[in-house]
């Protein structure tokens, strides 16, 4: 303990208080993230948590590179959904240049994306239940249904967790001969497996007992706080940028939005096994419209494929946003007109979901802390991009 | 005292002709490395990325309990090495070397992916230590961004042939006396302090990198902020095609 700091509220906390460390190497903490909390037995007094042990200039990396060069950073990011974070990007550069997207490409991203959703909510719940201590059994079941749809993308991009396989424009290649058939197979079967985990899962005792009324987050505090995604709408707020948005072809599918009604760990649980739900019904949809034929990339931006650092977005500043698994993705861009952006910036949900941990854990046990942080669901390299 | 060397061998043809009678014939150097090789327990760290593939190596598919390393310890008492996954910050350096130096001997050291090799493609980041080895021996070296789990059980298996050659007459911590700290970094104005460990790593003597890839092209530091507020139509300092007006949407 190398900090220590003032509690506040001295009168409420008598002198038996004890002050601990939680990380960064902790297998709870999804990585190296540490939380410097003050307990009174084992009741959390105060938190406070301590970021920065993966900070890897993410920014300002890429403000010295070429528009195109930093899309592969992009990946890292959020290194569950690296697909959605492309999609953020690619999108806001298509409004800096205005580029039109053709309606093929935009059919092929939205189904990875929500193939992206299915990946981060299987391994998000696979980790949660972790946290509870069924200790890599559900991680077990949760990887075996990630690896059919890595290899999807192994098919389409080439790698299995980084793919790159946005541009600005459209995207990379076109899908190999027989994907659509393996993703179509996919989707069919994920809705077995989702009935086997829920079966498994949702009712199950012990995990009602200790996920209901656990870290629960008012929707107040969760809209001035600036929340989103699967967070937000556990707490009841009908938020989604799909529907607000509208961006790419999200108009023409049909889906709810699944609410929850506490703001407990077990709805923000649920809300992630009904949001898949939701994206199964995307890709049914997507798959039934897949047009056949089509350009995979705008023609103004093919030229740009190989020479991307002849690549000049006029001046000026754009932000775009996506629903990405884990809440509102936003990148800012400013371009003063040479090849290399003159601001880069990114929103990263997992950072703005992560500051409320406080509000969400005092008051309960130590072991609750750790669920509540599973729930909140962070992934490192986006907190410290 | 020392100890006479051990020079006896068993002929490999009476070997197997034993071994076909159902006579397992070993040394005890063998013996003992078949048991350490085969339950080499990983420590649960993962510092970014790569980590992901680390779990999903671990997970059914890929199932790394074949090679006996299946039991990821948390805790760096009880584990044998120590899968470096991931890019390591200079503020995360100094707990790697301490959780290294807690570990037991013998201790052995994978790292993982590009970025714990020598700082992957974060190596312009000022925060980014550029290569764990600077401070820890490697033993394994994977390179990949991130390496495919088939590459990890690789590794893995590389690791255990290292293992395979190791007798307890050479090597080190079977010796009397043996202490190996490692001095933990500590985190100073400039970066780390010191900048690496000399008794493991030094800086190349002479920097071929120059003739090999050529003059690195510099990026001139911006200094001028572009002018947002400027009216579409007006003309600008760089060639933009001024004619088509909607050129940012500026007001998203
Ligand atoms: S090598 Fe690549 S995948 Fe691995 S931690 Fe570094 S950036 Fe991530």
């Amino acid at each position: 303990m190398e900090k220590t700091f003032a509690v506040k509220n001295l009168s409420l906390v008598d002198n038996q208080t004890l002050e601990i460390n939680i990380g960064p190497q902790h297998p709870s903490t999804h990585g190296v993230f540490r939380m410097n909390v003050v307990l009174d037995g084992e009741t959390i007094v105060s938190l406070k948590p301590v970021m920065g042990y993966l900070h890897r200039n993410h920014e300002q990396i890429a403000e010295n590179m070429s528009y195109t060069s930093s899309m592969p950073y992009t990946d890292r990011l959020d290194y569950f959904n690296s697909m959605s974070n492309n999609f953020g990007y690619a999108l806001t550069v298509e409004k800096l240049a205005n580029i039109d997207v053709p309606e093929k490409a935009e059919y092929i991203r939205v189904i990875m994306a929500e193939l992206t959703r299915l990946v981060n909510h299987v391994a998000v719940i696979g980790f949660l239940l972790n946290d509870l201590g069924a200790f890599f059994t559900p991680v077990l079941y949760a990887f075996r249904e990630r690896e059919k749809i890595l290899d999807i993308f192994e098919d389409i991009s080439g790698a299995r967790m980084m793919c790159n396989y946005f541009r600005f424009g459209g995207v990379k290649r076109d899908l190999p001969a027989g994907v659509l058939d393996t993703i179509k197979d996919v989707v069919k079967k994920f809705p077995s497996f989702l009935e086997e985990f829920e079966a498994l899962l949702t009712k199950n005792e012990i995990l009602c007992m200790r996920c209901q009324n656990v870290g629960v987050l008012k929707p107040e505090l969760a809209i001035s706080a600036g929340i989103t995604g699967p967070m937000l709408r556990a707490s009841g707020v009908n938020y989604d940028i799909r529907k607000i948005d509208n961006y790419s072809i999200y108009k023409r599918f049909d889906f709810k939005i699944p609410l929850g009604q506490k703001g407990d760990v077990f709805d923000r649980y649920y809300v992630r096994i009904l949001e898949m739900r939701e994206s199964l019904k995307i890709l049914e949809q997507a798959l039934k419209d897949f047009p056949t034929s089509g350009d995979i990339i705008s023609k103004k931006m093919t030229p740009y494929l190989k020479n991307f650092r002849n690549f000049k977005p006029p001046v000026g500043e754009a932000y775009a946003r996506v629903e990405c698994p884990k809440g509102e993705l936003g990148f800012y861009v400013v371009s003063d007109g040479t090849p290399q952006p003159w601001r880069y910036h990114v929103r990263a949900p997992s950072l703005i979901n992560l500051t409320i941990l406080e509000d969400l854990c005092i008051g309960h046990k130590v072991a609750d802390a750790i669920i509540i942080l599973g729930s909140v669901d962070i992934v490192l390299g986006e907190v410290d991009h | 005292m020392a100890l006479a060397q051990n020079i006896s061998t068993v002929d490999d043809g009476l070997k197997s002709e034993l071994g076909k009678k159902g006579i397992v014939v070993t040394t005890l150097n063998e013996l003992y490395n078949w048991g350490r090789r085969s339950s080499i327990w990983p420590m649960q760290f993962g510092l970014a990325c790569c980590a992901i593939e680390m779990i999903a190596t671990a997970c059914a598919r890929y199932d790394i309990a074949r090679f006996g390393a299946e039991l990821f310890r948390a805790s760096p008492r009880q584990s044998d090495l120590m899968i470096v996954a991931g890019t390591v910050t200079k503020k995360m350096a100094p707990n790697v070397v301490r959780l290294y130096n807690q570990m037991a001997e013998p201790k052995y050291v994978i790292t993982m992916g590009a970025c714990a090799i020598a700082g992957g493609p974060f190596i312009d980041g000022v925060n980014v230590l550029r290569g764990i080895d600077r401070y820890i021996p490697v033993d394994v070296h994977l390179p990949g961004c991130p390496p495919r789990p088939e590459a990890l059980l690789y590794g893995l298996m590389e690791l255990q042939k290292k293992i395979d050659g190791q007798t307890i007459e050479t090597t080190e911590w079977y010796q009397k006396g043996l202490k190996r700290e490692f001095p933990i970094p500590e985190y100073g104005p400039k970066g780390l302090i010191p900048k690496f460990n000399p008794e493991i790593w030094n800086p190349r003597e002479e920097d071929h990198r120059r003739e090999r890839y050529g003059q690195p092209i510099l990026i001139g530091k911006k200094t001028k902020a572009p002018n947002l507020d400027a009216p579409p139509a007006a003309p600008r300092p760089v060639p933009a095609p001024a004619a088509t007006a909607p050129t940012s949407p500026a007001a998203s």
